[in-house]
């Protein structure tokens, strides 16, 4: 099939007003030698046939519908209200393009000033862009705006950030020379004597998530402390339900706030359905990256929003940009706008403690297992939590995976110190019975 | 005008329900420490669901859409996207699954990537392709890591890239971004470059060109063959910007030009929607010599017919995004380019390029096209006839707003005077492009005789003329 509108006698007429005899003729341009003759790949299918196909391997696959999930590590499973994807879903908004004609995208245009409004008040910064690819390429471009605004090429990195986004990290900066300085890890947090004697006044930044890839929540204010003197950046990575009940990178003395939009509002989709976010304070306004929201009024006195502040942007300053973004994730962010206005202020609070308790009930369970036991003495997590254990891992994931249960994450993938250790995430989707599933199966292993 | 969220505020509204906590609850300060609490007010809004809806709804309503509007904006390739690849990509089996959860519980869907990758490495004549990359611009700095990888592993120091004037401003952006140096070519009067200026530049400190083709002018580029046969004989790569795919697929292939790597932009010539800016996917296709520094993993097949992420590539550039790529998107370019199959892309193609040139046929007769009388599947034209009317393309723009139509992409590419870049795209109807062509002739006529109403337009918008200078100078970022 095809979504082509046009009848075969249109395109007679319309290839004789441009006058040619045929389409081929306006192909002229390219060497005869170099077209294709006929592309090697199988004919075009019915809607029919190919939504077969699509639920065929849909089936093939175990969705979180139907197995239970204690996975987390950056991606989380929470509920997500209709009302968020009736909106995304509106094809309205779905199917505009970038908002270029203002006048023709006020719809877009006002949510993502909304959007930017939500986030800056989450998390208690002063400015925000119209989001990034994800959390990881968020981090990227919060370093980078570092880097440009301080003039300096050393940043250091808690070893308990996202090991991906450590990944892309390294990746965003080998073109451009940059020292990173891993700070490494104590009991579950970011060592704070390792960062005292590292620190200097040669380093850009500090990135530092909270909650941690482990788990554990970090004394954000005492690290503001030991870097401030030296003029050293702050870059909190946060998850934005946390801030629910945690204290804000503002009120913590962050300087930059990113993290990864998925959880608000948005389904796991293999790790594929995120937006990244990055707040600031307000001097930083011109140097960040993407596209920003703001709000005018027309010519009659009435108001109005426009992209603004685009003398930053590849468009216009081509190599000399902030950054090289253009497409970014409007749409995922729209969902977080949807999910954040509807939780709103008691909400989003209410939420976050249902986070927490039902995860330190799943923690007391395992932890009273025989044979597991907290990873890190007095951890304080939100969602998630490190379990050792000196029972076979291998053992316990295929005994929980013929339950229908998926899950926990294993830190052996990316810190060979943590092999005997079990990273457990527990939302608000889990009821106590889910997580006395868990626990029946984890005691018989 | 439709009110703000926090003016439809009610205090003690909420729009979702939490569910019940059936666990044994604690004091939240056993919990977490006091020091880690948020102490400072958390001020968002407090609505309703019923409001909500309404609010969203009715936002929604002011915006032009694909769905509602012809939208001819030139590089973007606004063309239909089909609802059915939203149904396949929201399948509870391929929506709902964990980035980490077993590799053998994932099977369906890394076949559907798997087979993505190579219908791609197919359309477009490359060896192997990366789902990776989350946006073009994502695909072009991935691309350029991978050259300077390729060069750091020959031991050669390139460190410049030569980027012609009618290249997106992404182009320049992504190379400055992985580390290299601009080298600007001119571009000729129809956009086109001329190969013995090319030959002046390719000195041995060159890593790679990038092109845009057909160009942003909609043009083949005629001396490619020659351009990538200079380039190969210096040791430069040639970089394809698969913006402008949606003319080639199935008449040509960028690999058999001689590229030797390129990005393609799922969300223009594979049909899967841009979201109102996102988001999109930015693939990225090299030949053989450029595999072993794709980024990590790659998804492998093996002999007993399973799929598995491979991250065992000493060479790669790492990861440019977290897990695995924009899934959803990938999915519905997946479903798209199997439901059309071979015939239905080269048609598509074939058909884009037959809108553009009957519109292009037309409209030079009121405007000047300086690319001339052909075009592939865009093509540009300049209103600098209207400045003597003191109308600029800005307010051809605007009118068109009034009529019905999302205006072409304005200014840009930037070697043409008042340009107006416009690009049907093939699911178009006849009735769609006569009226477009109608409508701008009738505002041509405007600005001859009545130029006012170009220069207040737009009025039928639900804002007329916004002051984007003011927006700049004192910016409200924020409520």
């Amino acid at each position: 099939m095809d979504y082509i509108p046009i009848t075969e006698k249109e395109k007679q007429e319309m290839l004789e007003r441009i006058g040619v005899k045929c389409a081929d003729e306006l192909f002229a341009a390219i060497p005869q030698s170099r077209k294709v003759k006929e592309l090697n790949l199988p004919k075009g299918i019915s809607e029919q046939s190919l939504i077969k196909r699509y639920e065929k391997s849909s089936n093939n696959n175990k969705s979180l519908n139907n197995n239970l999930n204690f996975l987390g590590a950056g991606i989380y499973e929470h509920f997500i209200p209709s009302l968020v994807e009736e909106i995304t879903g509106r094809s309205e908004f779905s199917t505009a393009y970038t908002p270029y004609q203002p006048e023709a995208s006020q719809g877009t245009l006002q949510s993502i000033f909304e959007y930017q409004s939500l986030v800056v008040e989450l998390t208690g910064m002063e400015v925000t862009n119209a989001s990034l690819y994800d959390g990881a390429s968020a981090v990227a471009e919060a370093a980078l705006l570092a880097i440009r605004s301080k003039g300096l090429k050393k940043i250091l990195v808690s070893e308990a950030l996202h090991p991906e986004y450590q990944q892309v990290l390294g990746t965003y900066l080998q073109g451009i020379d940059v020292n990173i300085v891993p700070v490494p890890i104590e009991n579950g947090t970011t060592s704070i004597s390792k960062a005292k004697e590292l620190v200097s006044s040669d380093c850009a930044a500090l990135i530092l998530q909270s909650p941690n890839f482990l788990g554990t929540i970090e004394d954000i204010q005492e690290f503001k402390n030991i870097i401030e003197k030296s003029g050293v950046l702050l870059i909190n990575v946060v998850n934005p339900i946390s801030l629910g009940i945690l204290k804000s990178p503002g009120e913590a003395g962050a300087d930059i706030a990113v993290g990864e939009g998925q959880v608000l509002g948005n389904a796991s989709g293999f790790g594929g359905f995120t937006f990244g976010f990055l707040a600031c304070k307000k001097a930083f306004s011109w140097k960040m990256p993407g596209r920003i929201v703001g709000q005018t009024t027309d010519s009659k006195g009435r108001r109005g929003y426009v992209l603004t502040l685009q003398s930053r942007e590849q468009h216009i300053r081509r190599e000399k940009a902030t950054s090289n973004i253009c497409t970014n994730s409007a749409l995922n962010a729209l969902a977080g706008c949807v999910y954040l206005a509807g939780w709103g202020k008691n909400g989003i609070r209410e939420l976050a403690k249902t986070n927490l308790q039902k995860s330190h009930y799943a923690f007391d369970k395992i932890t009273k297992i025989p044979g597991f036991e907290p990873a890190f003495k007095n951890q304080s997590f939100f969602n998630e939590f490190a379990v050792k254990t000196k029972k076979d891992i291998k053992e316990i994931q295929k005994k929980l995976l013929s339950g229908n249960i998926i899950g926990p994450f294993e830190l052996s993938r990316f810190y060979k110190e943590y092999s005997d250790c079990l990273l457990f995430c527990v939302t608000e989707t889990k009821t106590k019975e889910d997580i006395d599933k868990l626990i029946e199966v984890l005691k018989g292993c | 005008m439709e009110k703000l969220l926090n003016e439809l505020s009610h205090q003690g509204q909420t729009g979702y329900s939490v569910p019940e906590t059936d666990v044994p609850e604690k004091d939240l300060t056993e919990l977490i420490p006091e020091k880690y609490q948020r102490k400072s007010e958390l001020n968002l809004p407090e609505l309703s669901e019923p409001v909500l809806r309404r609010h969203f709804t009715r936002l929604s309503q002011l915006n032009y859409a694909q769905s509602t509007n012809f939208y001819p904006l030139g590089s973007c390739t606004m063309k239909y996207n089909p609802p059915i690849n939203e149904k396949i990509s929201s399948l509870p089996g391929l929506k709902n699954l964990h980035p980490y959860q077993p590799q053998g519980t994932v099977q369906g869907l890394l076949e559907i990537m798997h087979t993505l990758e190579k219908n791609l490495c197919e359309i477009c004549g490359m060896d192997s392709f990366t789902l990776q990359p989350a946006a073009g611009a994502h695909g072009e700095f991935t691309g350029l890591l991978i050259i300077r990888a390729y060069f750091n592993s020959r031991n050669e120091k390139r460190h410049k890239i030569i980027v012609p004037d009618s290249a997106h401003g992404t182009n320049p952006a992504s190379a400055a971004l992985a580390g290299f140096e601009i080298l600007p070519v001119k571009s000729e009067q129809n956009g086109i470059l001329s190969l013995q200026k090319i030959k002046e530049l390719l000195t041995q400190d060159v890593a790679a060109l990038m092109l845009t083709v057909p160009n942003t002018l909609g043009v083949f580029e005629k001396d490619i063959l020659e351009i990538a046969d200079a380039a190969h004989k210096n040791g430069t790569l040639l970089y394809y910007d698969g913006a402008n795919l949606n003319a080639l697929m199935g008449i040509t292939r960028p690999g058999d030009l001689g590229f030797d790597l390129m990005h393609i932009n799922l969300h223009k010539t594979f049909s899967t929607p841009h979201g109102g800016g996102g988001p999109g996917s930015g693939p990225i296709g090299v030949k053989k010599p450029l595999e072993p520094f794709l980024p990590v993993p790659g998804i492998e097949k093996n002999n007993k017919n399973e799929f598995r992420f491979n991250y065992e590539k000493p060479q790669t550039i790492g990861k440019v995004r977290s897990f695995y790529g924009n899934v959803p998107v990938i999915l519905k370019a997946a479903a798209y380019v199997e439901s059309l199959g071979r015939e239905g892309l080269k048609k598509t193609s074939e058909q884009a390029v037959i809108n553009a040139n009957y519109l292009l046929s037309i409209l030079k007769e009121k405007l000047p096209a300086p690319a001339g009388n052909r075009c592939f599947h865009e093509f540009v034209l300049s209103g600098k006839p209207l400045v003597e009317n003191n109308v600029r393309t800005l307010d051809v723009a605007k009118r068109l707003l009034d009529y019905g139509f999302y205006a072409p992409t304005i200014y840009f590419p930037l070697i043409v005077e008042e340009a107006l870049m416009i690009e049907p795209t093939e699911t178009e109807t006849k009735a769609a492009l006569d009226d477009f062509v109608k409508i701008l002739f009738k505002i041509i006529e405007e600005a001859q005789n009545d130029p006012g109403l170009l220069k207040n337009a737009p009025q039928n918008t639900p804002v007329s003329r916004l002051n984007e200078v003011e927006a700049a100078r004192k910016p409200i970022l924020h409520w």
